[in-house]
């Protein structure tokens, strides 16, 4: 692709995942441009996302579970401390959060602590180095951070957002949570005000933080696409983007575990918020 | 920004791995945790139990110590006394002893002073008998003679 680069049609294709769906006349295929993969609309799958998310998952789960079958109560050693350490950190979190009881929170943060933070990390590697790989081997299109794909963070928002409804129908019980939606914060012949805010309230929840995840993954993509396209911009911008995406790299670090903690730091407070008796 | 079933499929995986973690990585790891947390506190608590046992054991032996030389003491002074009372005793058995010998030895003396003064005077009343008869070269009535002989041997 080196020959034919244009700035829009590197940032383009930089931002189009690999995607397998549906054509509109019916039959599934890879989409190989990006109008193709406009027509497909929602019978679609961002093959790249999945594959890297799952991977990570199996990566992170099989690394705990190693860790997990061998752990002794004795001197804990090399990644036993490591793993304690993640662990003691979330449990700690939890605690300090949540005030109820829940055999699910524990584990369902520390996963979506870890595997957030393992897919932002994708964003470390170096912009071409994978899609440039694949683009040798015949793949058209490859995006390796599957949080920067507003269809991961949404799908993982989701769930936790069926928790938290699941959460409050088990321990408000319906009339509980209806009530807490039609009749606060203004007096009940308000009615209809109420529900429309409560109701904004209670989709806003999973919409932030699926929209907070993914917009600081994807600006920090898009930084480094735009410092690699430096380096096709002669020597002495090449030399300035190599210090660029090194401060960029070094700084996105810090959001990389930010925002990993935030995702399940907010998922703690709204599933505790749920199962909370309030006013 | 298309939306489409790559949502889906990542719930499923976020589901998917969720049960895993808490099926099988949280519980083993938190009970390792527990577990250890437990094993530390006991450790320290029978450190503690230790320590108090060894001073307790310091004082204990501190007072049998004073105990057994109290106890060493008094048995020394007793064997003193002991001692001198025995030498006192043997003395007193020599003496009586000695007196006791002595006594005997006296009694052994006086009789053969007796016996010997005895045996003297009868070999002088027969000696004496022998030179008057040699004396007088003459019968004496023997008889009438003794008598007068032995009143006076008897007085001699």
């Amino acid at each position: 692709m080196a020959s034919e680069i244009t700035p829009k049609g590197y940032i383009e294709h930089h931002l189009t995942n690999l995607t397998y769906g549906q054509f509109p006349d019916g039959h599934w295929g890879w989409a190989t441009n990006v109008a193709e993969v406009k027509q497909m609309g929602f019978m679609a799958i961002h093959v790249d996302s999945v594959l890297f998310a799952v991977l990570l998952g199996v990566g992170f789960s099989f690394f705990f579970y190693k860790v997990a079958k061998k752990a002794s109560t004795g001197v804990p050693q090399g990644f036993q401390n490591f793993c304690e350490w993640v662990i003691e950190f979330i449990d700690n979190s939890v605690r300090g959060s949540f005030t109820g009881k829940s055999n699910l929170i524990a584990p369902l943060s520390l996963t979506i602590f870890f595997w957030i933070m393992l897919m932002n990390m994708m964003d470390l590697i170096p912009i071409d180095w994978i899609p440039h790989l694949a683009y040798s081997m015949g793949i058209p299109f490859l995006k390796v951070v599957p949080t920067a794909d507003i269809n991961v963070t949404l799908g993982m928002s989701m769930t936790v957002f069926i928790l938290i409804l699941f959460y409050s129908f088990k321990f408000k019980g319906p009339g509980g949570f209806f009530s807490e939606l039609a009749f606060q914060p203004f007096p009940k012949w308000l009615m209809p005000a109420n529900l429309i805010l409560e109701g904004i309230n209670l989709i806003a929840k999973p919409i932030s933080l699926a929209l907070r995840l993914f917009g600081n993954l994807y600006a920090g993509e898009m930084i480094f696409i735009l410092i690699a396209l430096l380096y096709s911009a002669g020597w002495v911008l090449a030399g300035a983007g190599v210090f660029l995406q090194l401060g960029w790299a070094i700084f996105h670090i810090f959001i990389i575990m930010l925002q990993a903690f935030i995702f399940m730091t907010l998922t703690i407070v709204y599933l505790d918020m749920a199962q909370q008796e309030h006013h | 920004m298309n939306i489409n079933l790559t949502l889906i499929m990542q719930s499923i995986s976020f589901v998917l791995f969720v049960w895993f973690c808490m099926r099988f990585v949280w519980p083993p790891m938190i009970a390792a945790l527990t577990q250890r947390k437990k094993q530390i506190s006991d450790g320290l608590a029978a450190a503690d139990k230790g320590l108090k046992a060894e001073a307790e054991a310091m004082v204990q032996a501190e007072t049998d110590i004073a105990a057994a030389k109290s106890q060493a003491n008094e048995i020394i002074s007793k064997a003193e006394k002991r001692g001198s009372e025995i030498v006192d005793e043997a003395k007193a058995d020599a003496k009586a002893e000695a007196d006791r010998i002595l006594v005997a030895a006296n009694a052994e003396i006086d009789q053969e002073f007796n016996r010997a003064k005895e045996q003297l005077r009868t070999q002088v009343a027969s000696i004496v008998i022998q030179g008057a008869e040699k004396v007088l070269e003459k019968e004496i009535d023997e008889k009438a003679h003794t008598d007068i002989v032995n009143k006076l041997v008897a007085e001699i």
